[in-house]
């Protein structure tokens, strides 16, 4: 999902469960950053091929709220993050937990992000 | 079958007679199976028969002496460091707490009569039995001395025994304005046992021991002479040779001296007599049982006495013409007849003798044939009297079967050895033997599918090779996902990787050596690509030398190998996106999300004015503050946005980065030293303090840890240490490939006698050394145990400089020391690089409303799941505000 497609096809404008959340250029490439709506704790990542994807911020394996620090990176074609707390691997796109390590699968929840004028939207009900 | 068997009746109660008319009726069907003991042996049975038969084809009846509940034996001296009887009380759930199990306590069966097949007790309460188990156990032996009877002597066998004893000190302590004097007489294990008990209670103690040495039965000379050296070593005499003839009283009437053969005398004011075990065979005896000659109720392999309704187990047994006092051998009688009983066929495997030991921290274990008494059986032994260690294995005579052995003073290696016997051993004997490399070690053998590798998920070697042959794993990752081997604090890791490699090598596969799916190199071959093409940034290195965008394995990976290149700063660069959360806050991160903050203590020298800023910080930001085994200090519980102010407060006050997160040098661990020490040598604190200033921010394979000891009392530990430095009159000694944690290794004598520069020169060679060719988190003790020619060779490389690099890795070296800089203060100086402690891209600095604190002991620590829920005891907020 491309920013571009995304902006096209969700036109995030015109639905009221859009919510800006920060500029494109607030995020670094590879680098999670956390977002709190209405309460609710995001973690946003800008990837190299410029798309954006939001996934919960609560690690479910440890409990704590740092997806957003995990390292960033791939495996095989999916774009993952890596929990900085035991290191489970999550598909950034789905939010499926791709290396358990052995523990029970949890997976991530996802968000549908687009971008606006350079403004990143979250729409709130999840996916 | 129907029998008037006795009922179900109350179960701590004296037994009556008259509760046995009242009461429930059985199943006809229902066997009426009677145990008389209740030790040990008695528990295991009934455990086993209880656990096995779960629809009930037999009801038990068990009849202790003891007016207490079956307990922990083997496990009795734990009395005197604390343990109460309940601790030691053995389980009740198929015990007493079994419908199915009656049981009759404080009441001894006299009498058995074999036609009725029924018995009577001393209370008269008479329990007729379908089958019966005799479990009677032992009595201690007695000499036939004068004095054997006079209060204040005492044997080791009972609770009751142990109680008495522990009463009978107490009051003579009371008595005495000087310390009690106890001697024990009988230097086999339980006569050490006893000796610890009476050290536990601060008395002083002899041990006499007639034969010309300690645990006769299971050590030879040399053993037993090692053993009294380390027991003597700890305060505990040792009179070998010995016999003890007599035991006179004092004026209060007790025991007041001992005399023995040799016509000399000991004072004592307590004495325990631990001169061996009896079987208690009595009953047999009267009712007519084969008893052995030398004491003991006879019974075959499947343990049945001379009437085939009775069976004798434990201690009291006398199987292949002997008793044995050893508890393994008595459970293993406990299930074959449990086995038979319900059906089955089992025999006694014969005697298992092996025994270990652990006594005030002296490790003594005796396993196989230990004396070597197999035909053409050959003994390797290790001696080193002065570390108080002696060992020995026996081997068959073409010295590739493990037969049995000794090992005294470190035993470590009994859990990997025992499972072997009969086994082929593979490799080098001695490599189990000598120091460093005892234990499981699959470079020196194959280790047991026993024994245990993953101690957090209890995973077995054996397992691990399946998941390998069996499961059709072919790399860590897998074995680690298949197993969850290594899965929760990831230690064993590499004895993981290791056991793999070599299970896909019998199998004609490679263990990979590839980095992760990114990078088919290794560590050290990414190291060398790296330097020699100059690359600086990941993006241009996985284009190169490898493919996708890389994962939390490899992106660190390349973090270090260009900060150890000389990259400058952790976040500059492009560097940033490649670092674990650690290193890219420069914190540590904790399980609920915060971080702690370790200001650099070089040495772990600081200064009053030092304490009271860290202290503030502390206290102004309601940070948990621990000491750490690094001779520093911890402040927990700092959120993300808190650590440029934390660190602004600490770079104030002249402090730097601890890198406490990084795989880098921690600290230079140190003691006094000759400036303040009696018996310092040299000037510890301050070569410390240069070594840390000189190595800080070095970004290695792992963490590395240093120490230095002003003298050989070695009050730094510094041979626990990747590098150690001890100071002995001519100079530094430099110790090399320590560490403590799941692996603990000593660090070994790299050279001798050095001078302060040659000292820094050779641990600068071997630190860019390990840098350059250490695998990814391999610490320096397996990395010198991988290198070809090991510690020879190390030598070779960076003081012969048999490779022509020591200029080379002098240079990377002096590049490091020259570029160093502080990175807490290089990042508050650039407000680029602040904008990274931003809790919330579009809220900076609001605190994470997940955090909940509770108070502890005066401090702050992270709530539990409970108290979130009950909402009780939380603070949060900026400041955690907890004393006043």
């Amino acid at each position: 999902m491309t920013i571009a497609d995304t902006a096209r096809i969700m036109e995030p404008t015109r639905t009221s469960n859009w919510v800006p959340v920060c500029r494109v250029d607030e995020l670094e490439v590879e680098r999670g950053a956390a977002a709190l709506i209405d309460g609710e704790q995001l973690a946003l990542f800008l990837l190299h091929d410029g798309s954006i994807h939001a996934v919960q911020q609560r690690d479910p394996y440890s409990g704590a709220y740092v997806m957003s620090r995990g390292i960033v990176g791939s495996r095989g074609d999916a774009p993952t993050v890596a929990s900085p707390m035991f290191k489970q691997v999550f598909d950034l796109r789905t939010g499926t937990c791709l290396d358990t390590l052995g523990k029970e699968r949890h997976d991530l929840r996802t968000w549908p992000v687009a971008v606006e004028h350079g403004i990143v939207h979250i729409r709130k009900d999840p996916r | 079958m129907a029998r008037d068997t006795p009922p179900k009746h109350a179960r701590h109660g004296a037994a009556t007679p008259s509760a046995y008319r009242d009461g429930m009726s059985d199943n006809t069907l229902t066997r009426h199976l009677v145990v008389v003991g209740a030790g040990m042996v008695a528990h295991r049975f009934v455990e086993s028969v209880r656990t096995r038969d779960p629809e009930g084809r037999w009801r038990i009846t068990v009849i202790g002496e003891e007016d207490r509940l079956p307990y922990d034996r083997v496990g009795l001296t734990a009395f005197f460091d604390g343990a109460s009887v309940d601790d030691l009380t053995l389980s009740r759930e198929h015990f007493v707490d079994d419908e199915r199990v009656t049981f009759l306590r404080g009441d001894a069966v006299v009498a058995l009569d074999r036609d009725e097949r029924r018995l009577r007790t001393a209370s008269g309460t008479v329990v007729e039995w379908d089958e019966l188990v005799l479990a009677t156990g032992s009595y201690a032996a007695s000499l036939a001395v004068d004095g054997f009877h006079l209060p204040g002597v005492f044997v080791y066998r009972t609770l009751d025994d142990l109680e008495s004893l522990s009463s009978w000190v107490a009051e003579r302590q009371g008595a005495l304005d000087r310390p009690v004097r106890g001697i024990v007489v009988g230097g086999g294990l339980l006569g050490l046992e006893a000796a610890g008990a009476l050290q536990g209670m601060d008395v002083e103690c002899t041990i006499i021991q007639s034969s010309d040495r300690l645990m006769s039965a299971q050590l030879d000379a040399a053993g037993g002479e090692a053993l009294a050296r380390l027991i003597g070593a700890r305060g505990i005499e040792v009179r070998t040779g010995t016999i003890t003839t007599r035991l006179d009283a004092g004026p209060h009437g007790g025991v007041a001296q001992l005399e023995f053969r040799d016509g000399s005398l000991a004072p004592a004011d307590v004495v325990i007599f631990t001169v061996g075990v009896r079987p208690r065979d009595e009953l047999a005896r009267i009712s007519g049982l084969n008893v052995d000659k030398r004491g003991g109720i006879v019974v075959d392999a499947g343990c049945r006495t001379s009437d085939p309704s009775i069976h004798a187990i434990g201690e009291v047994a006398a199987m292949e013409g002997r008793c044995v006092g050893l508890v393994a051998p008595g459970y293993a009688m406990a299930e074959v007849v449990a086995t038979r009983l319900l059906g089955g066929e089992a025999e006694f495997p014969g005697y298992d003798l092996s025994t270990k030991l652990k006594l005030g921290g002296v490790d003594v274990a005796s396993f196989g044939d230990a004396f070597g008494e197999t035909p053409g059986a050959l003994d390797v032994v290790y001696a080193d009297p002065v570390a108080g260690v002696y060992k020995k294995l026996v081997l068959s005579d073409d010295a590739s079967i493990l037969l049995g052995g000794i090992l005294v003073g470190d035993a470590t290696a009994y859990a990997s050895l025992r499972p072997l016997i009969g086994a082929k051993l593979g490799g080098d004997p001695s490599a189990y033997l000598l120091p460093e490399t005892d234990g499981a070690r699959p470079a020196t053998g194959p280790l047991p599918d026993e024994a245990l590798v993953c101690s957090c998920n209890a995973v077995s070697a054996g397992r691990i090779r399946s998941a390998v042959t069996d499961d059709g794993c072919t790399d860590v990752a897998g074995v680690k996902a298949c197993t969850k081997a290594g899965a929760a604090c990831g230690s064993c890791l590499p004895l993981v990787k290791r056991l793999v490699g070599a299970e896909l090598e019998a199998a004609g596969v490679t263990l990979s050596s590839a980095l992760c799916e990114h990078f088919a190199s290794t560590r050290a071959q990414l190291f060398d690509q790296v330097r020699v093409a100059g690359l600086t940034t990941f993006s241009e290195i996985v284009s190169r030398f490898g493919t996708g965008r890389g994962c939390d394995i490899c992106k660190p990976v390349v973090a270090s190998i260009l900060a150890s290149q000389g990259a400058g700063h952790v976040l500059d660069g492009g560097r940033a996106s490649l670092q674990d959360t650690n290193d890219h806050v420069m914190a540590n991160l904790q399980k609920d999300g915060s971080y702690s903050v370790v200001p650099r203590i070089p040495g772990g020298e600081v200064t009053p004015e030092g304490l009271l800023v860290i202290g503030q910080v502390a206290k102004d930001f309601g940070l948990y503050t621990k000491i750490t085994g690094g001779q520093r200090i911890d402040l927990f519980g700092a959120r993300l946005e808190q650590l440029p102010d934390i660190w602004q407060r600490l770079v104030d006050a002249g402090f730097e980065s601890g890198h406490a997160y990084g795989k880098s040098l921690r600290t230079v661990k140190s003691c006094v030293g000759s400036t303040w020490c009696r018996f310092g040598v040299q000037d510890s604190v301050g070569m410390a303090v240069e070594l840390e200033l000189r190595y800080r921010g070095l970004r290695s394979p792992h963490k590395l840890k240093l120490g230095v000891s002003g003298c050989a009392r070695e009050c730094a530990e510094a041979r626990g240490k990747d590098v150690g430095v001890i100071a002995t009159e001519q100079g530094w000694n430099l110790y090399v490939g320590g560490n403590g944690g799941f692996t603990p290794r000593h660090a070994q004598l790299l050279a001798e006698g050095l001078d302060s520069e040659t000292l820094i020169r050779t641990i600068d060679r071997f630190l860019m050394y390990y840098i350059r060719t250490a695998d990814r988190l391999q610490r320096t003790a397996p990395w010198l145990e991988e290198l070809e020619g090991g510690l020879d060779a190390l030598r070779a490389v960076i003081i012969d400089d048999s490779l022509s690099i020591v200029d080379d890795l002098d240079a990377a070296m002096a590049l490091h020391v020259d570029a160093y800089e502080d990175e807490w203060k290089a990042t508050l100086d650039d407000p680029e690089k602040l904008k990274r402690f931003a809790s919330f891209v579009n809220a900076p600095t609001t605190p994470d409303p997940s955090l909940a604190y509770t108070a502890e002991r005066g401090q702050p620590r992270p709530a539990t799941d409970a108290e979130r829920e009950t909402g009780g005891v939380l603070i949060a907020g900026t400041t955690l505000e907890v004393r006043r």
